[in-house]
């Protein structure tokens, strides 16, 4: 593994817009700093004297946390900034924010965001490196490669897995950000939900698109089981929770008919007994702490790469 | 930029050689192998690593922990550096608290990289010692570093380039002088 | 010197297009005091103010009935000011005026104000557009003839399609039977809602909300029906999917008296510009799918569509530095218009140049009612003098119009306007 592809993007705001190769090097580079976590001294000087801003429109304990970690073990300076945003309160643009942000002469803003699209908009703004750690529905990249990294430790591989995506696909940033990387690195997709929760053309993605569970369990060596949200004002077309858990719900008897070694993947937080059963999210083929363990480790990675990144001769 | 090979300095047997003698310098010097542990620097320093601890257990007949470590992490020149270097793991699967820790590298030159690997090593533990074997010293130190154990000191200008190739990584073992056009 | 009311041009030796009276030939073009006195061969007269069109073409000045000037409420946006330079830089010497105004122009005393604001700062001439409703709001119609003799030439909601059936039935009625001009903006907004581009695979992949094509076909089919009840005329503003298209031409066949507008980035770009979420790729109908560009030159080549008109909507760049769900719908449009509509029609052979300068001058014309359009002996001389194979790159710092948001800066564009006569007077570009 001596020869890798050279890293040369400013930034990382989704999988569409990386290579096979490119993917390849983060899950590479995520293995050499999970290492690093299991130290004693969990910290390198790699980051020493930047400055990583988690810009947070969104709230979200687990994935700041996690970038906030991953930033100080590289040591970094963090700073958290969360914004609210709602209709009514009209503040700062985006692009005055991250051009204030830059004004204080920081590296890297780890950006969420409501809107989809914005990390792009924000890149294209500033100077410092910007890392999308979720975007409306569009991508969730860093969450998308620490579920490879651990599909790929679970299982030694990627290429030629079948891997099912279950739940909200409509609204999910997780589901296109693991639907872009898995294909890319050759897993076989299928996707399930809902008829009302399956977008338009998502086929075109290089995925089989179902809606009937037994389809997508059946051939499946793992599965991204993603969180439903009720809440969200486009699930008025579908009925109730209790009706999704009855049609889509991963139980202990589902399992029963997959594959032995089936591995269970969950982004969280888990909302037990809707979209999957206790018993299976505390089971023996879920995998859900060593993922969010793992997304120290990739988003570690990830940090290294762009705020070194020597960036391509235009 | 072209490089132009000039002499060759060392070739495998002479390789093999140096080696042996410092299996046998270490043991001398370190008395017991107890408490020795080998950590070779990634990515020839721990190929050498590897057969400075078969050569010293096949002569004291025990076996010594070795391991490899990547020194990446620890660069002073991540942002001048002209291309990003890849990031390999580490592996040290020992505990090196206490140990007597003989550093491997293939070659010594400004002594930054060793400078590197000494804040990694302290990472790991509290090493009893650490002492540092190197197959070349080529000099031009920029760093108050010096080596305990050389296989072979070679005299060099600035423009010269040092290349140690091995069996593990080359396809063959041989020391290269080089020098850039 | 002689005095401005006795001053004649002579526009001399160009490719004179005239559909509107069959002229399609090298001709000049003599103008005396405002209005064109006579078009012929070899109109040499002396001391005449010469303009040397050889290798150009020389056309009615072109008609724009869609277009948003912002004033009053949105000055920061645009003005009658700038607005109708905008429209002279595009070759367009007369612009209809949409009435989503803050306030909106939806009574004689608002129309009456605007004709003011004409009078002093138009640098062409402007068509006022009054609202369907009041507000807007799709509750209570309008007074159309006082508006009317206030000096509106055409009634929309443009922004908003007028949800209740009974009451668009009502104000089709009226236009029928007073012979007023009906625009429908075509959207049912309970479709679209929360939408900001088509719906579609590019949509699904950016995880943005679509807008179906549905939300507008629906209400053109709806439309094409009360027009036929009511034996009025409709006409449907901004034209962008193919089912659209597919209604409005079966309608025209089969003898109801609907005409339809599209705008050039209907036919010069696709969902596909969206997706770097540059906001300036953000309209309301939203860029379609290829499939449904194809409909639109195909209905502009067959006649189906009767104009290109610009849908012309300034937003500042503070307005559009914004996320894209947040981006305001729109672009500028009135300096692009020709280029595009010759780049993407004329060379592409879905337009002849004549038929494209019909459908930016004589059909506008027609379907507002108004004397325009043509190049008629003792007309207004409204005349546009385009190089036809001038290439350009269309810069930011070029543009006329007050705000900026233009997808094509910076594109290489073909066939630029060199002169533009406004009643007779020759505007400086």
């Amino acid at each position: 593994m001596d020869k890798k592809t050279a890293w040369t993007k400013k930034d990382l705001l989704g999988l569409e817009y990386l290579s096979r190769e490119e993917i390849e090097l983060i899950l590479y580079t995520a293995a050499s700093f999970k290492e690093v976590t299991t130290r004693q001294i969990k910290k390198v000087p790699t980051l020493r004297g930047k400055t990583v801003v988690n810009l947070f429109y969104e709230p979200s304990t687990r994935t700041r946390t996690s970038f906030e970690l991953a930033a100080k073990r590289l040591s970094a300076d963090v700073i958290n900034i969360e914004i609210e945003t709602s209709s009514v309160k009209k503040g700062e643009t985006l692009i005055d924010t991250g051009r204030n942000i830059e004004a204080l002469k920081i590296d890297i803003i780890v950006v969420r965001h409501n809107c989809s699209g914005a990390p792009n908009i924000l890149s294209r703004a500033v100077k410092a490196r910007v890392i999308n750690a979720g975007d409306g529905w569009h991508e969730h990249p860093t969450q998308a490669l620490l579920d490879m990294f651990t599909l790929k430790s679970k299982l030694g591989r990627i290429e030629g897995l079948n891997v099912s995506i279950i739940g909200d696909i409509a609204h999910s940033r997780v589901a296109r950000s693991n639907i872009w990387g898995l294909t890319k690195l050759g897993a076989k997709v299928t996707v399930c939900a809902p008829p009302v929760l399956i977008p338009v053309g998502i086929e075109n993605m290089g995925v089989r698109v179902t809606s009937d569970i037994d389809e997508a369990l059946g051939d499946a060596d793992a599965i991204n089981v993603l969180r439903m949200q009720f809440e969200r004002d486009g699930l008025t077309a579908f009925p109730s929770k209790l009706e999704y858990f009855k049609q889509y719900g991963i139980t202990n008897d589902r399992l029963k008919k997959c594959k032995k070694d089936i591995v269970v993947m969950h982004p969280g937080p888990i909302n037990r007994g809707i979209e999957m059963s206790s018993e299976v999210a505390d089971g023996k083929n879920s995998v859900i702490l060593e993922q969010v363990t793992n997304g120290i480790a990739v988003r570690m990675a990830a940090l290294y790469l762009v705020a070194y990144a020597k960036e391509a001769a235009k | 930029m072209k490089i132009k090979e000039k002499t060759r300095l060392l070739d495998g047997a002479a390789i093999d050689r140096a080696l042996g003698r410092i299996a046998h310098e270490i043991m001398e010097k370190l008395k017991s192998v107890e408490d020795i542990a080998i950590v070779g620097i990634k990515n020839r320093g721990a190929y050498l690593a590897e057969r400075l601890a078969k050569k010293i257990g096949a002569i004291s007949g025990k076996s010594v922990p070795v391991g490899a470590l990547d020194i990446t992490l620890y660069r002073d020149d991540l942002t001048e550096a002209s291309d990003q270097p890849v990031v390999h793991a580490t592996e040290i699967d020992f505990d090196i608290g206490d140990k007597k820790v003989i550093l491997v590298d293939d070659v010594l030159y400004t002594g930054r990289t060793i400078r590197c690997a000494l804040d990694a090593l302290i990472d790991f533990g509290r090493p009893g010692m650490i002492q540092l074997a190197v197959l070349i010293d080529r000099g031009h130190r920029e760093l108050p570093i010096r080596a305990d154990y050389v296989g072979k000191n070679v005299p060099t200008s600035t423009k010269e380039v040092v290349e140690v190739r091995l069996a593990e990584s080359d396809g063959k073992d041989e020391v290269v002088l080089c020098e850039k056009e | 010197m002689v005095s401005r009311w006795h001053m004649k041009y002579l526009i001399k030796g160009g490719h004179v297009i005239d559909p509107a009276n069959k002229i399609d030939g090298i001709f000049d073009i003599l103008i005396c005091d405002g209005k064109i006195e006579k078009i012929g061969k070899d109109l040499g007269i002396k001391r005449d103010e010469v303009i040397d069109a050889k290798g150009k073409i020389v056309a009615p000045g072109f008609v724009d009935m869609h277009v948003h000037l912002r004033e009053p409420g949105r000055e920061d946006e645009e003005t009658v000011y700038s607005g109708t330079r905008a429209a002279i830089k595009g070759g367009f010497t007369t612009v209809a005026c949409m009435p989503n105004t803050e306030p909106p122009t939806d009574n004689p005393a608002a129309a009456n104000t605007l004709r003011a604001i004409i009078k002093k700062d138009a640098a062409c001439n402007v068509v006022i557009v009054g609202t369907i409703t009041e507000l807007r709001q799709g509750l209570k119609l309008t007074e159309f003839l006082r508006m009317k003799e206030a000096g509106v030439t055409a009634f929309s909601d443009d922004g908003s399609s007028v949800d209740d059936w009974a009451l668009l039935a009502g104000a089709l009625s009226e236009a029928a039977a007073q012979g007023l001009v009906m625009i429908e903006h075509c959207e049912d907004k309970k479709l679209s809602a929360g939408g900001v581009m088509n719906a579609g695979f590019m949509a699904t992949k950016m995880g943005l909300k679509g807008i179906s094509g549905a939300s507008e076909y629906e209400r053109v089919q709806r439309n094409i029906d009360l027009a036929r009840k009511k034996l009025s005329g409709i006409h449907i503003a901004h034209v962008s999917c193919k089912e659209s298209v597919d209604l409005i031409r079966k309608a025209k066949r089969d003898g109801v008296k609907v005409t339809a507008e599209t705008a050039p980035h209907y036919f010069a770009l696709t969902e596909d510009c969206c997706a770097a979420y540059d906001t300036n790729t953000k309209m309301n109908p939203p860029l379609r799918s290829k499939e449904d560009v194809e409909a639109v030159k195909k209905g502009l080549a067959d006649g189906t569509i009767d104009t290109i008109a610009t849908d012309h909507a300034p937003h500042t760049d503070a307005e559009k530095d914004v996320e894209f769900d947040s981006a305001p719908f729109g672009i500028i449009g009135l300096e692009t218009a020709l280029s595009l509509a010759v780049t993407e029609l004329v060379d592409k052979k879905v337009l002849s140049w004549s038929e494209l300068i019909m459908k930016m001058s004589a059909n506008p014309a027609r379907i507002l009612r108004i004397e325009k359009g043509a190049l008629s002996a003792g007309s207004s001389a409204d005349i546009v003098i385009i190089d036809p194979d001038k290439e350009y790159i269309y810069k930011k710092d070029s543009i006329g119009s007050k705000s900026k948001n233009s997808p094509f800066i910076d594109w290489k564009l073909k066939a630029k306007v060199t002169h533009v006569f406004m009643g007779g007077k020759p505007c400086l570009l």
